[in-house]
């Protein structure tokens, strides 16, 4: 090593204090550290978002543990907190959404990726795009005026009716509910699925439709026997980024969710979501550790979206790059 | 025997394909309607309440007709001016230093944790903005309602001027190289002016989209039914007006709901079919070249 001092070291790779001052001089190094600093502080915020969420909750994870999540009780005035009824609430109208949007959301990305001309698609993709830009709160105002009537006048009493038989619905029709949550997040993660779904199929190789219709399949059999099957992971990766935006969605679902922390097995009844009670307790929250076990709420909800939002991340990555190298 | 079996076979896989075709369409069709019902019921109901005075005056008491959200619709606008100051320069020159400065470690954690930040649940932002700008001057505030918005910005417009720069093609930096310009001088007089109209536009998208942020104000810039004047009071902003209205009790408040929702809808959507028209008609533009 102590040759290579000694050595002239290329031009351009000057080193030294003369050569770092012209380097400051002509602005390159300021530039580089300055826009460097303003990259890290993106670290540095996600980093500080962790840390406070960690330390303020730390009051709740010491004094209920993990039992926080099994317990059922949610009773701010005797300090009893459980969060079992608000993450059920949440896994249950993001299951009722996925179960409504993701039929609905394939179907139409198969729609626009494989049989409408170019051009009507790009055009169905923008209005597709202009409904994921509208904002949360619209959607539970419309949802509060005019879906929660019509659930509890017409939906609802014909579920009871011809269903009723299942647990699933029964109990009197409120309106508001678990259902009536999970059919809007439906609506609203509707677009994300779609977007999504329809670049993963737009990746796929054209040898694969060809060569299945070569072998005399119909225009269906060759879509969802052969290209469905190959854009598979990066459709799950839509899937679950569209849960991601379910399990955090805040304002649609307080709306009409009822705001009930009770645990039913009817998906009529009204309960409530993690997201909710954060919305409507937060700044009610008297004391410490009601303050700290909504902190922990916020925690329990920030970890689920990571974890399927890298997930997702994956699972589309995956897909998408192996399309475009083999196409 | 065997042959019309066949055909039999051959009808059933056709007709499948006929029906199951038509269902994709169907569901396509379904999706795309949801917009219009979304902009139809709004417009029948928001629209007969919009008048000169939902821009100019402050919202009255229950039950005197005549108010408006003059104080809501400029606690928005203050709210989004504090989120791009925040936003926009961490957002555009982080995204300068993931494309033209970047080595390998440092530029994945940035997109990694830019990417995580994205996913952050707008709720938990909010709790965020809290715990730094509420609680240790203990009262809500404009400043962190723009916290808050400003911190859902910076993922959004990092990752698009880091796409978006990485479209510029490198002959035109190497072009200014050759001409003796430095890196820096490269990037600022070249490379962002290029990549300009495009950043823009992520911008106006971005700032479109925090906007309509309702969770992540609810306990930072709180609300008001009053002018807020300077930074450090709470105020209104129409987000959570259209909330605290459309939960509401009374008759009046549920028309101003509509109102003021259609307001925020049309504002969003105006923004984003202007910007996405603006930059495909640049990407055809490019592309015809």
């Amino acid at each position: 090593m102590a040759t290579a001092h000694t050595t002239v070291p290329p031009a351009g790779l000057t080193w030294g204090p003369r050569a770092l001052v012209r380097r400051l001089r002509s602005g390159d190094e300021i530039a580089r550290l300055v826009t460097l600093v303003f990259a890290l502080l993106t670290v540095v915020i996600t980093a500080m978002l962790v840390y406070q969420l960690w330390i303020l909750s730390a009051l709740a994870r010491h004094k209920f543990g993990w039992h926080f999540l099994v317990a059922q009780d949610w009773d701010p005035v005797f300090n009893k907190f459980g969060a079992l009824p608000f993450v059920y609430g949440t896994l249950v109208t993001s299951a009722v959404g996925l179960f409504v949007a993701v039929p609905l959301g394939l179907g139409a990305a198969i729609f626009l990726a494989e049989l409408a001309p170019r051009r009507f698609s790009d055009a169905l993709t923008f209005l597709i795009d202009l409904l994921a830009a509208v904002p949360s709160v619209i959607y539970g105002l419309l949802g509060v005026f005019i879906l929660v009537p019509l659930m509890r006048s017409e939906v609802q009493p014909a579920l009871k009716h011809t269903l009723g038989f299942l647990p699933l619905f029964q109990g009197p029709a409120y309106g508001i509910g678990f259902l009536t949550a999970g059919l809007v997040l439906a609506i609203m993660i509707v677009p994300f699925i779609i977007s999504v779904s329809r670049e993963v199929l737009l990746a796929v190789p054209q040898d694969q439709r060809e060569a299945a219709l070569g072998l005399g399949a119909t225009k269906w059999e060759s879509t969802w026997k052969t290209v469905v099957p190959y854009a598979r992971t990066g459709i799950m990766g839509s899937i679950f980024l569209a849960l991601a935006r379910a399990l955090g969605e805040t304002m649609a679902v307080t709306m009409v969710i009822g705001n009930n922390p009770r645990i039913s097995a009817s998906l009529l009844g009204p309960g409530y979501s993690i997201a909710s009670v954060l919305a409507n307790e937060f700044t009610e929250a008297t004391g410490n550790l009601y303050l700290s076990a909504l902190v922990e709420l916020g925690l329990v909800l920030f970890l689920l979206t990571f974890v399927l939002n890298g997930l997702a991340r994956l699972l589309i990555l995956v897909t998408t790059q192996r399309g475009s190298g083999v196409g | 025997m065997t042959e019309r079996n066949l055909d039999a076979k051959l009808l059933w896989r056709k007709t499948t394909n006929l029906v199951m075709l038509s269902l994709t369409g169907l569901c396509a069709l379904v999706a795309v309607s949801a917009l219009f019902f979304i902009l139809g019921y709004l417009v029948y109901h928001g629209g007969k309440d919009i008048s000169w005075n939902f821009f100019t005056k402050l919202p009255t008491p229950v039950g005197e007709s005549g108010g408006g959200m003059a104080n809501a619709i400029v606690g928005s606008g203050k709210i989004l001016f504090l989120a791009a100051l925040i936003g926009v320069p961490i957002g555009l020159l982080g995204g300068v230093y993931l494309a033209e400065f970047g080595g390998s470690t440092v530029p994945f954690v940035v997109r990694y944790t830019a990417d995580l930040l994205n996913g952050v649940p707008s709720i938990v932002i909010g709790i965020f903005a809290y715990t730094v700008a509420v609680m240790p001057v203990h009262h809500f505030s404009t400043l962190a309602g723009g916290l808050a918005l400003g911190i859902m910005m910076i993922p959004i417009v990092l990752r698009s001027t880091e796409e978006y720069l990485h479209g510029v093609p490198s002959s035109m930096r190497e072009a200014a190289m050759a001409l003796g310009a430095s890196k820096w001088r490269t990037i600022s007089s070249v490379v962002l002016p290029a990549a300009s109209r495009a950043i823009m536009s992520a911008v106006l998208l971005s700032l479109a989209r925090v906007a309509g942020e309702t969770a992540p104000l609810l306990f930072t810039a709180f609300g008001n039914r009053f002018w807020s004047p300077g930074w450090q009071q709470p105020t209104a902003s129409l987000p959570v007006m259209i909330y605290t209205y459309a939960v509401g009790p009374y008759e009046d408040w549920h028309e101003q709901a509509w109102a003021a929702g259609l307001v925020l809808l049309s504002l969003v959507l105006l923004i984003n079919i202007l910007v996405r028209t603006i930059m495909s008609r640049g990407m055809s533009a490019q592309r015809s070249q």
